[in-house]
């Protein structure tokens, strides 16, 4: 009985979260982006294709003609990616940065709240139904990514569905950051933090990857402290370093990918993370005065 | 004897340093239609949130309905509109009722009828499919109040129901008041507008800086006429102090005379006093204590500030 009555105002909440974001155009504004951009990418890569293609038959064709071309998609399919998680991170600060504190300020949670739900069943069903938005961009951008390389070059990466999970994970992050402020904050200073901590982890990532380049252990470890501080940028990289290709990986040539790969523990610290930071939306959201 | 709807002891919030509410103590019974006045900033609506569950007392216990403040199952007994009403724009009205009454775990049959009913009855029936954010601010208030009275609550806050009405829309807010009373519903009114309290409320409480200062049966004003104006020449100071038999507070000023009378049936009386005092009598006026008057003498002109 009681988790029934736990589940079903999320679920309610949830699909309330989602009917918002249709009716308000937040759907369509990103899908008519999200096409846009694999216009975009797709143009860009036949040209870049059609290039290579043409180059490589000049210089005789065959076998190396091919690893010539796989090399490229899997580049471009990780410069494409990369945008596509800067764009679900922003999709995922801003759906979430306003919800809780713009309803907060006009009132329109005091009726949702004075029902007989949990306010912990407000934040989960936010949370819940923001995810689900989350996914289905991810899911259109991502998924149109690659499967445009595939329809055009026949290419498709490698732990293809490991890297497309990071790069989920790494919005739901930042979705749930995003949450926990908009629980305590106004919408910009959740905002601004977001994106300070996002900045700060970009920093990191790269003071990291260089430092490693020119072994600099100093370097290295300011590298891993941000990621500990803010894990987002770790998770792209080991996001880049599934779906490389292992030319790539084994030569160090591609600039998105990594020199110095974050481990297992890290994905998992990042998953810790969410839910620690979950749990302090949850807490504050309780305790504030409405 | 029922539970009371509402019962709160030493309810206290504090703000930073600033105490909002110092220490509530009141007690509503069930079924009974209660008016909650003060001037603004006096803690109406910050007492009215801790009883809802919205802000969280500093200290102080409350309990609606027999069941302390927050408890979940007593709030699918208590319905809300509350003062800036501003709702999910995005939604239908009827949308909108859908979506509180699901979220009051109402049945999902039983939900729709009962908001097909309450549309009719707020008079949106024609606007059930238009979108929250067409509608203008009565009609908002209107759709709010159906959302409150959704789940047939035995206890409804009504958070200044009336501002933003027209005559027709308060005497609406008016009747449906009337009719909770009538299915033996508790009703917590805020509101500024005293008239429109003095015609539903069985009882009003005066707060001032989250206290209450003065509780008053409505019943009781509508008894005591007590107050009454003399418009008299000629009379002497020696008449005047006679007349301190038939009541008290007597103040003379230029042929006007006010004073509170024990009761209604001595003004004959006092008429033939006068007359025999050799007075000439103008005229004599009950003066009814409008709760305005009240008001004003409770928190003082100056509002309270």
């Amino acid at each position: 009985m009681k988790s029934i009555w736990a589940i079903r105002p999320s679920w309610i909440v949830a699909r309330m979260t989602f009917q918002e974001a249709i009716r308000r155009r937040i759907v369509l504004t990103g899908l008519i982006l999200g096409v846009l951009f694999l216009i975009v990418f797709s143009m860009g890569f036949h040209f870049i294709s059609t290039e290579v293609a043409r180059e490589e038959a000049r210089d005789g064709g065959g076998a190396a003609s091919k690893i010539m071309l796989a090399e490229m998609s899997n580049f471009l399919i990780q410069a494409g990616l990369y945008a596509v998680t800067f764009l679900s991170v922003a999709m995922g600060a801003l759906l979430s940065a306003d919800t809780l504190a713009g309803e907060i300020n006009s009132g329109s949670i005091q009726t949702i709240l004075t029902k007989p739900i949990r306010r912990s069943n407000v934040v989960f069903g936010k949370w819940l139904g923001f995810a689900a938005l989350l996914g289905l961009y991810a899911l259109l951008m991502a998924g149109g990514t690659v499967l445009s390389v595939f329809l055009q070059a026949g290419y498709l990466p490698r732990n293809l569905l490991a890297g497309l999970s990071l790069i989920y994970l790494e919005a739901l992050l930042i979705m749930t950051i995003s949450l926990a402020g908009s629980s305590a904050m106004p919408a910009l200073a959740t905002g601004g933090m977001v994106f300070g901590l996002y900045g700060l982890a970009f920093l990191g990532g790269w003071i990291e990857q260089i430092g490693s380049v020119f072994n600099n252990p100093t370097a290295v470890q300011i590298g891993i402290i941000t990621s500990l501080l803010i894990p987002t940028e770790s998770l792209w990289r080991r996001a880049a370093y599934e779906i490389q290709s292992p030319l790539a990986s084994a030569m160090g040539i591609s600039p998105f990918a990594a020199f110095s790969v974050p481990s297992i523990l890290m994905v998992l610290y990042a998953v810790a993370y969410l839910v620690v930071v979950f749990v302090i939306a949850v807490s504050t959201f309780q305790r504030r005065d409405i | 004897m029922s539970v009371p709807a509402i019962k709160t002891e030493e309810l206290r919030k504090v703000f930073g340093d600033q105490a909002a509410v110092k220490g509530l103590t009141l007690q509503v019974e069930q079924g009974e239609v209660f008016g909650f006045l003060g001037p603004n900033g006096a803690g109406k609506t910050t007492s009215m949130k801790m009883l809802l569950g919205l802000v969280v007392p500093t200290s102080g216990t409350a309990s609606l309905l027999g069941a302390p403040i927050g408890d979940l199952a007593t709030r699918a007994r208590v319905g809300f509109l509350p003062e800036h009403f501003r709702f999910q724009d995005w939604l239908t009205a009827r949308e909108f009722l859908l979506l509180h009454g699901q979220l009051l775990g109402m049945d999902s049959h039983d939900l729709k009828t009962r908001l097909e009913d309450l549309l009719e009855r707020v008079g949106l029936t024609p606007f059930r499919n238009k979108l929250l954010r067409t509608f203008s601010k009565g009609m908002l208030q209107r759709v709010g109040l159906a959302q409150a009275l959704l789940n047939r609550p035995a206890l409804v806050f009504l958070d200044e129901p009336t501002s933003g009405l027209d005559p027709v829309g308060r005497r609406l807010v008016r009747d449906i008041i009337r009719e909770l009373k009538e299915q033996g519903a508790c009703v917590f009114l805020n509101s500024h507008l005293l008239s429109e309290i003095e015609v539903t409320c069985d009882r009003v409480a005066f707060i001032s800086h989250g206290e209450v200062i003065r509780a008053i049966e409505m019943a009781s004003l509508e008894k005591n006429l007590s107050r009454v104006t003399i418009r008299a020449a000629g009379l002497t100071s020696e008449s005047i102090s006679g007349l301190a038999r038939w009541g008290q507070d007597i103040q003379a000023n230029n042929g006007r005379l006010v004073m509170t009378i024990h009761q209604e049936q001595d003004l004959p009386e006092i008429t033939r006093y006068l007359v025999a005092q050799n007075a000439e009598v103008y005229g004599i006026t009950p003066n009814r204590l409008s709760l305005e008057d009240i008001f004003i003498e409770t928190v003082g002109e100056d509002g309270g500030l």
